[in-house]
C-alpha cells in the first residue's frame, strides 16, 4: 500500500492510460508513420506523471513554478502528446493532426512548436545534458520545481548521456530524476545484442546516482519511486523502469520490428478492439 | 587613408599594443557578468587558454567546469539556457562547434536559445600546436546553421565589445577568437554593432574593395597602405559579422570598385568570402579573389611562418589585390 497514491486513484490512472494507448493508436493511424512500440510501453509512465506526480497547468504551460519535462528520446513523443490532449493541452482533433504539415505536433518534437514540450529531440543521448543544465540552473536560483528527464534504453549507448551522467552527480543534481525506459529494444533489435548495457544499474551507481528499479506497469511503484527521489539530497535519482515495448496489444509486445513502424488500419482496429475490450474481458466490444 | 569615423588607434604602423582576441573575450564576459546576473560561464577543461578563468575567479558561483566533453557542455548550456541563464560556452573551435555539431544544431539552433558559443583557438595561427587544434573550418559549421549569429572580432578591444553585444542580442551566437596576440588598432570609441561593417580604409576612388575578419583586418591595412604607395587605391572592410551580413554595405562596396578581394583565416571553401559571393553573384557579380587557406589542413609552425605559408601574409593580399584589377 503506497502512502503517496490511493487504490482508487491508481484504478482511474490505469483506465487513463488504456485511453492514452488507444489514443495514439488513432494517432500513429492517421498520420501513416511513426514509433509504435515505445509510446505503448510508456504509458502507465506518462499517464501518472501527468494525472499525477507534475505540477503543471495546462492551461499555463509557461507556468514558471512548473516541473519540467524533459523526453529526451522524442521518438516516442505520441504518448506525451496524447497524454497531454487528454490533460488539456490541445484538443483530441488537434492531436490527430500528428506529423502533418503545419501540425504543432512534429514527427519528433520541437520546442518553438508546441507550448509544454520543453525542448526538441528525437537526435538520442543529448536530454540528459539539458535536463542537468536546467536542474543546475534553477538550483543556482532556488527554485523548487523538480526536473524529469526521460530516456530510452538505446540512447545508453551515446557518450553524451554518460558526460552527462557523470556531470548530474557531480553537481549533486537531486533536484533531477532520470527515468530510463528500459524496453530491452533498439531499431536493430535486442538491445544486450547490439550494444550491451548491463549491468545498467550498476553502471549508474558506480557513476555516483541513486537508483531505483521499478515496474514500468506499475504505477503505484513508480509513484513510490518518484516520491523517494525527492527524499535523496546528494545525489540526482534514476529510475529504472522495466517496460513491455508494445505494452498493451499482445502482437505488438516485445517485438522490435515495431520500434519504428505504425499500425495498418485493418492492424489498428483489431489493436483498437483489443485495448477496449480489456483483452477480451469485456464481451460486448465482441459483438 | 584610415578613415577618422572609425576611430582607431593613432600608432596604427607603429608597433601598436598587441593582444590576442582571447584576451578580449575574458574581459568581456567579465563585464557582461557585471551588468547581468544572467551570465554564466561553462568550460570543458580549457579555463585559462579560453581566458574564461578570469571569470571564474570573479563569479566562481557562476562558473561551471564540464571537464573535457565537449558534447555535454552544448547540451548542459542548452538546459541552462532554457531555464533562463545566458551562457556563455567556451572551448577550443575544433571541439566547439566541431565535436559537437549536432548538440548545437538541435538543443541550440533548432531550440532557438540564446547560447553564445565561445570558439577560441581558431585558424593557423594557434601555431606549434598542429592541424587538429587548428579550426579552419568553424565558420562554414556555424553559418549554415538557421538562427545562429557569426562573429569574428578582429582584435582584443573588438572581441571585447562582441563578447557584450552577445550576450545581450537574444539568440544563439558563434563567436570566433586566435590564441596569437595580434595588433589592438581599435579602440573604444571604434563603433561597433553586431551585424554593421565598418570601413576602416578608404582611398580615393577605390580599384578595390576587401572583405576581411579577425586579426587579418590589420594585415589588410597594412597591404592597403602598401598599396597606396604604390599608386593603388582601395576600400578595406572590416567584415566581423559574417550571419547576418551586411548586405547593403558589401553591395555598396562592390559598386564603387567593380571588384573584390576576401581575407580570412579558414577555408575559403564555406567561410566569409563565400558568404560575400553568395551575396555579391546575386546582386553585383564583379571579379572576387579569395585569401584563406585552399582545401587543406594546417601543421605545426610559428604563427607567421604558417599565415605565409597557407598564403595569408602582406604580401598575397597585395599580390591579390593587383591580380583582381587586371580581371576587372
Amino acid at each position: 500500500m503506497s502512502v503517496y497514491i490511493s487504490e482508487g486513484k491508481v484504478k482511474e490512472l490505469e483506465v487513463k492510460a488504456n485511453l492514452i494507448r488507444q489514443t495514439l493508436i488513432q494517432m500513429l493511424v492517421a498520420a501513416g508513420s511513426g514509433h509504435t512500440a515505445g509510446p505503448l510501453g510508456m504509458a502507465d509512465i506518462f499517464t501518472a506523471l501527468y494525472f499525477h506526480v507534475l505540477k503543471h497547468d495546462p492551461k499555463k504551460p509557461d507556468w514558471p513554478e512548473r516541473d519540467r519535462l524533459i523526453l529526451s528520446n522524442g521518438h516516442i513523443s505520441p504518448v506525451r502528446y496524447a497524454a497531454m490532449a487528454h490533460a488539456g493541452y490541445f484538443s483530441l482533433e488537434e492531436a490527430m493532426t500528428l506529423r502533418k504539415f503545419g501540425s504543432p505536433l512534429q514527427g519528433h518534437p520541437e520546442r518553438e512548436r508546441l507550448p509544454g514540450i520543453e525542448t526538441t529531440s528525437g537526435p538520442l543521448g543529448s536530454g540528459l545534458g539539458q535536463s542537468a543544465g536546467y536542474a543546475y540552473g534553477a538550483r543556482m536560483d532556488g527554485k523548487k520545481f523538480r526536473v524529469y528527464c526521460l530516456m530510452s534504453d538505446g540512447e545508453q549507448d551515446a557518450g553524451n548521456t554518460w558526460e552527462s551522467a557523470m556531470f548530474a552527480s557531480n553537481n549533486k543534481l537531486s533536484n533531477l530524476t532520470a527515468v530510463i525506459d528500459r524496453n530491452n529494444i533498439q531499431i536493430d533489435g535486442m538491445t544486450e545484442q547490439v550494444m550491451p548495457l548491463e549491468p545498467l544499474r550498476s553502471k549508474y551507481e558506480a557513476f555516483n546516482w541513486h537508483v531505483l528499479e521499478v515496474d514500468g506497469h506499475n504505477i503505484e511503484q513508480f509513484v513510490d519511486a518518484v516520491e523517494e527521489a525527492k527524499a535523496i539530497y546528494e545525489k540526482p535519482t534514476l529510475i529504472l523502469a522495466h517496460t513491455i515495448p508494445g505494452k498493451g496489444i499482445k502482437e505488438i509486445e516485445f517485438d522490435y520490428n515495431w520500434h519504428g513502424k505504425p499500425p495498418k488500419p485493418d492492424e489498428a482496429k483489431r489493436f483498437l478492439a483489443e485495448l477496449r475490450t480489456l483483452r477480451g474481458k469485456i464481451r460486448s466490444e465482441h459483438e | 587613408m584610415i578613415k577618422t569615423e572609425a576611430k582607431l588607434v593613432q600608432n596604427i604602423f607603429d608597433k601598436p599594443a598587441e593582444a590576442p582576441t582571447r584576451d578580449g573575450f575574458g574581459k568581456g564576459v567579465v563585464e557582461a557578468g557585471e551588468k547581468d546576473e544572467r551570465v554564466v560561464v561553462l568550460c570543458a577543461d580549457l579555463a585559462e587558454s579560453t581566458r574564461a578563468h578570469w571569470f571564474k575567479e570573479k563569479f566562481p558561483n557562476r562558473y561551471i567546469e564540464l571537464g573535457v566533453a565537449e558534447q555535454n557542455l552544448a547540451t548542459v548550456a542548452s538546459g541552462l539556457a532554457n531555464y533562463g541563464k545566458i551562457p556563455f560556452m567556451a572551448s577550443y573551435a575544433t571541439f566547439s562547434p566541431g565535436r559537437n555539431n549536432e548538440q548545437i544544431r538541435t538543443t541550440i539552433s533548432i531550440n532557438n536559445l540564446p547560447v553564445k558559443i565561445v570558439g577560441a583557438h581558431a585558424g593557423v595561427s594557434v601555431g606549434p600546436d598542429g592541424a587538429t587544434h587548428q579550426a579552419l573550418e568553424d565558420i562554414a559549421l556555424m553559418r549554415v546553421q538557421p538562427r545562429m549569429v557569426v562573429v569574428v572580432p578582429a582584435d582584443a578591444e573588438e572581441a571585447r565589445k562582441a563578447t557584450i553585444a552577445a550576450a545581450f542580442n537574444g539568440k544563439p551566437t558563434y563567436l570566433r577568437f586566435a590564441r596569437e596576440k595580434t595588433p589592438i588598432f581599435t579602440t573604444a570609441e571604434t563603433p561597433f554593432e553586431i551585424g554593421k561593417a565598418i570601413i576602416l580604409w578608404e582611398g580615393e576612388n577605390p580599384q578595390v574593395a576587401l572583405f576581411v575578419c579577425g586579426p587579418l583586418v590589420y594585415n589588410a591595412l597594412v597591404a592597403a597602405k602598401e598599396l597606396a604607395d604604390e599608386g593603388v587605391s582601395t576600400l578595406v572592410i572590416n567584415n566581423h559579422t559574417i550571419k547576418p551580413m551586411d548586405r547593403e554595405t558589401i553591395v555598396n562596396a562592390a559598386q564603387k570598385t567593380g571588384a573584390v578581394v576576401t581575407v580570412e583565416e579558414h577555408q575559403v571553401s564555406g567561410g566569409m568570402g563565400s558568404a560575400v559571393a553568395e551575396i555579391l553573384s546575386q546582386e553585383f557579380p564583379v571579379p572576387m579573389e579569395f585569401i584563406g587557406v585552399h582545401d587543406q589542413f594546417g601543421q605545426s609552425g610559428s604563427p607567421s611562418e604558417l599565415l605565409e605559408h597557407y598564403g595569408m601574409g602582406v604580401s598575397h593580399i597585395v599580390t591579390a589585390v593587383k591580380k583582381v584589377i587586371t580581371r576587372k
